[in-house]
């Protein structure tokens, strides 16, 4: 399985575990990762704040890399995900957007014809590697480790493409594939907060509470992330959520790919776990046969 | 011919835009239920919430929302957009909405989400990515320096785990792309512009 990968900025930066983790699991798996050639940011929710027409450009930018490179594109964060995807439904259905674009792509003398289609690692994982061919890795059985799926909003939303908008289940699927127990976790699509984090603080660190507060109360004993800023949000802040409410939260968070790497056998360094600022040594003592 | 973006009310310019979007006509067709409101996870602590956003607009107020929080408190969870009976792309209306209050003045300054975006495109613009360090270093440096202070022991801590590249990666066609992108901007017709009005 051949795919044009995208990382986007955040895992270059702040969260490489994603990236890394990510990386060996697909190797794992067979599945192929060519990083796309010179790509650029997707145009993200704070650019498109400001700049329609530069924001779609440079989404279209990597679609036109992607569709010289002749494959699809896989991304792993799910902003990048709705940014990329929005550009390539808004251009196909906008001729008059899609010739702007087309002419500010010729400048730099790439051109777009639609042909890509944005997917996310989570459903490539789900969809084109399956059941039978993830269960026969697993070298360590995860004992039922009680996990929290965490979807976040824009893994299946607005556009709906990989599973509900409100109540996905594709990610409690695969993390019954590799031994682990998702929990009942009904705020599994509710927003983290995002950027507000930075910008409004008080808001963002009580939507992160609930999240935090409906784990606990289903018995988790970690969080399943999927976005590199709600797993921000959630482990680098949860400091600062138990001094503005007095709370005592102590849940570590993983990224999906994490969890699923832990159940292949791979070293905790490989996966870059312990980089975050949750411990989940504990969890690793008394969920794996196999400490690496 | 086309019109002056400047030389047209701030309403024509945000119905023009939304219009220009795919289904963007579906606003009027807003039955005011508040389900955008009632879905929305920072609705209660937003100066206008979503329903009213579209009640001011129809009520000749788009200035008002223009200079509130509302639209910068949105965080793009698009909750309102999957379950508006009436098919509103709101969450693109808020991203219009945020591009119309800078680009007509109206942004107040206690509006950081509007300080953070802009340097977020200015840093995009010069490498072709984001580094998220020069970004929240500039954006305390410029709101509050203080907080700055009190974020070090987590800085610190990121910084330990390898977590606190210094150095943008700057892409190789990042030169060709500002060029693209400022032509766009110039010669670029908005995809939604409309011929002058007869």
């Amino acid at each position: 399985m051949n795919f044009s990968y995208y990382p986007g900025c955040s895992l270059e930066g702040m969260n490489k575990a994603y990236d890394k983790s990510a990386r060996a699991v697909c190797d794992a798996l067979g599945i192929n990762l060519a990083e796309l050639n010179d790509w650029n940011c997707c145009g993200a929710s704070a650019y498109i704040s400001i700049r329609e027409l530069r924001a779609h450009l440079l989404s279209a930018r990597n679609l036109a890399i992607a569709e010289k490179e002749k494959k699809d594109l896989v991304v792993v964060c799910p902003s990048c995900l709705t940014t990329l995807t929005k550009t390539n439904h808004y251009m196909a259905e906008n001729p008059k957007l899609r010739q702007t674009i087309s002419k500010a792509l010729k400048e730099t003398e790439l051109q777009y014809w639609g042909s890509v289609k944005v997917r996310h690692l989570l459903e490539v994982i789900v969809n084109e590697v399956g059941q039978n061919e993830i269960k026969a890795r697993i070298k360590n059985s995860l004992k039922d480790l009680k996990v929290a799926p965490y979807y976040g909003c824009q893994l299946t939303r607005p556009f709906g493409e990989i599973d509900d908008k409100e109540f996905p289940t594709i990610l409690d699927t695969l993390l019954t594939w590799v031994g682990a127990k998702p929990v009942n976790f009904p705020v599994k699509t509710k927003c983290c907060g995002g950027m507000l984090m930075m910008t409004n603080e008080d808001v963002a660190l009580g939507l992160v509470r609930n999240l935090l507060e409906c784990a606990r109360e289903n018995g988790a004993e970690c969080i399943a992330t999927i976005c590199p800023l709600c797993h921000m949000n959630l482990e680098a802040y949860q400091d600062n959520v138990n001094k503005h409410f007095g709370t005592d939260y102590k849940i570590p968070i993983l990224y999906f790919t994490q969890i699923i790497g832990l159940a292949f056998g791979f070293s905790r360094k490989t996966l870059g776990i312990e980089e975050e600022l949750t411990p989940s040594k504990a969890l690793f003592e008394k969920h794996l046969e196999v400490i690496r | 011919m086309l019109l002056d973006r400047s030389q047209q009310s701030v309403t024509d310019v945000f119905l023009e835009d939304v219009y220009s979007i795919p289904h963007g006509e579906k606003i009027k067709e807003c039955i005011q239920c508040g389900t955008c409101s009632a879905s929305c996870p920072t609705s209660y602590a937003m100066d206008y919430t979503p329903r009213e956003v579209i009640a001011s607009l129809r009520a000749g107020l788009l200035d008002r929302v223009l200079k509130s929080n509302t639209i910068w408190l949105c965080a793009s969870c698009y909750y309102c957009t999957v379950r508006c009976p009436s098919g509103i792309k709101l969450t693109d209306i808020m991203y219009e909405l945020k591009r119309l209050a800078v680009e007509f003045g109206y942004v107040q300054k206690s509006a950081k989400a509007a300080i953070v975006s802009k340097l977020f495109v200015d840093l995009v613009d010069k490498n072709g990515r984001i580094a998220e360090v020069p970004l929240v270093g500039k954006f305390f440096l410029k709101t509050n320096p203080f907080a700055a202070l009190g974020m070090m022991p987590r800085a610190w801590k990121l910084f330990r785990r390898g977590r606190m590249p210094m150095i943008p990666n700057r892409i190789k066609g990042a030169e060709d792309l500002k060029i693209a992108s400022e032509n766009l901007e110039i010669t670029g017709v908005h995809a939604g512009a409309k011929e002058e009005k007869t």
